[in-house]
């Protein structure tokens, strides 16, 4: 019974001392990152390469699941809204909603599914088939040449993918609640300019966007680097690419949300 | 040109995990010659490699190239060294994302300020030298394996390094295509007056071409000597390697218990 104990604690304590290691081999990766920058804006066409692959091929899904998220909240709304007699407020939850928090955490999560894994499957399959080897061999770092300019595309993009299903979804509440129910349009729009704070909704919408990029190809790019150099290695990374995505855009939206809107 | 040794290897030990891989190796590579390092798989001669690259670092001993200690350089004098080595890898490691002449013009574009007129000269001056001019727009997923080695092979020697190494540079080819990678890394050597480094296990293509042979076992150097010297080698590693013996100092069998005790356990089990 002891031994037994004895093994789980070990066992236990064994994956949290990896699991820091690991934490602390992502930080200085991160750091490595941020240090061997200087190509991807020095020769921003490979960033601006890279945005088109991350960013602009994640357009159709992030367009199409806002447009969705957003007319399924004008049904839901509506729906609660009007027991209240207050169906006029719609347009203030739909855009709320989207600019505080379904904007910056939908689109981060569908970013990580779409564009995480496909850079976490791309490097991980360079270094399988040894082409960063290669690149380190031609005096060519694969940080500043391969890892940095995806990473900034990915900060780069996702505030403008958030905003982009923002707008999305808010035209999709527009079209279920003023085109299909009929609330009154000029309700719609005009309680929802009074209300949107710009500092206080819009701006740390972004905020919270840009921190879940940050968060998104991070883990991506060290996934992809660190892999096993096998396609049960590369699988393995791609899936936990975005698992942990998941995972640490949920727990940090609900750090930021507890630091930006403490109900004042 | 100096005679001091383009390559050296003195007292180089390499341990991974604790594991012994390489034990006491001394090697030397003069100047413009083309040397082989001969074993079976798993033996260190791809980790010996990579010391040399200075992609690894020497538990013990040192390894010189040109002069300098390769694991005292800081990253930048390494990258600088680098850019008077090439390599060209087991499967070639083209990058899956360029065509054919983005790949070769690769280092050209990252360490020069050529002009893109002198680049496109240039690499279609190394794509003819390895006979693959006329294959400049295709990708890397439209060449056959010789065809990448090939490619691959211009890449590395777009800034006439002085040293060329070779992962396993005959792996997974015809005897046609083999001939022709065979004669190419000879003809560059000669052309460019540099050294170059074989790691291969195919003995009959590589004795043909090369001028000094290292055979390794077991992380150490077991033999060495001229091709002539190696096809006469009375050692039994050596001549069961150069031969294809089936069974000697490298056994047929896997280590198990005694047959005749297995078999007798199984039966009266």
């Amino acid at each position: 019974m002891l031994e037994s104990t004895a093994s789980i604690l070990r066992g236990l304590g064994r994956r949290v001392t990896s699991r820091i290691w690991r934490l602390g081999f992502a930080s200085r990766f991160l750091l490595a990152t941020l240090l061997y920058s200087g190509t991807s804006f020095r020769r921003f066409f490979l960033t601006i390469r890279e945005i088109y692959f991350t960013g602009v091929q994640s357009l159709i899904i992030i367009l199409v699941s806002g447009l969705f998220v957003g007319m399924v909240l004008g049904l839901q709304g509506y729906d609660t809204l009007q027991r209240y007699g207050s169906s006029e407020a719609l347009g203030i939850l739909v855009a709320l909603s989207l600019v505080r928090e379904l904007g910056p955490v939908v689109s981060a999560l569908l970013f990580a599914s779409r564009a995480g894994s496909a850079i976490t499957a791309e490097i991980g399959l360079m270094k399988a088939t040894e082409q960063l080897s290669a690149m380190e061999m031609m005096a060519v770092n694969p940080i500043a040449r391969v890892v940095a300019p995806r990473f900034w595309a990915g900060v780069i993009s996702m505030p403008l993918l958030a905003a982009l299903f923002s707008a999305m979804g808010i035209f999709g509440g527009y079209l279920v609640g003023v085109v299909l129910i009929g609330v009154d349009e000029g309700s719609f729009w005009s309680q929802m300019q009074a209300s949107v704070d710009f500092r206080e909704d819009i701006v740390n919408g972004v905020i919270k966007s840009v921190v879940f990029g940050i968060l998104v190809t991070w883990i991506a790019v060290f996934e992809g680097y660190d892999s096993e150099p096998t396609a049960e290695g590369v699988s393995g990374a791609t899936t936990r690419t975005v698992v942990t995505s998941s995972l640490a855009i949920l727990a940090a939206d609900f750090i930021l949300t507890a630091f930006m809107f403490r109900g004042v | 040109m100096s005679n001091e040794p383009l390559v050296k290897i003195s007292d180089l030990n390499f341990t991974y995990d604790r594991r012994p891989v390489l034990t006491g190796i001394n090697m030397t590579i003069p100047r413009g010659k083309v040397v082989a390092i001969m074993g079976q798989s798993g033996c260190g001669k791809t980790t010996t490699l990579r010391l040399i690259g200075g992609q690894l670092r020497p538990t013990h001993g040192e390894v010189r190239f040109d002069g300098q200690v390769i694991h005292a350089l800081d990253a930048d004098g390494l990258y600088a060294m680098r850019r008077r080595m090439g390599m060209l890898f087991q499967f070639g490691a083209l990058f899956t994302d360029m065509s054919v002449f983005d790949n070769v013009a690769f280092q050209m574009r990252e360490h020069t300020n050529l002009s893109e007129e002198m680049i496109r000269d240039l690499v279609l001056l190394k794509l003819n030298a390895v006979g693959l001019r006329g294959a400049r727009n295709l990708m890397p997923s439209e060449l056959s394996g010789g065809m990448a080695r090939r490619v691959a092979l211009a890449r590395a020697i777009t800034l006439d390094p002085l040293l060329m190494m070779y992962d396993e540079p005959f792996t997974g080819l015809d005897p046609i295509t083999m001939g022709v990678i065979g004669q190419l890394i000879r003809q560059l050597n000669d052309a460019l007056g540099g050294s170059s480094i074989i790691v291969t296990h195919d003995v009959q293509e590589s004795l043909q071409i090369v001028d000094y042979v290292y055979f390794m076992a077991d992380g150490k150097v077991v033999a060495e000597g001229t091709p002539d010297e190696i096809r006469a080698s009375d050692k039994a590693y050596v001549h069961q390697f150069v031969w294809g013996e089936m069974d000697g100092p490298v056994p047929f069998q896997y280590p198990s218990a005694p047959y005749r005790e297995q078999i007798y356990g199984a039966v009266h089990a």
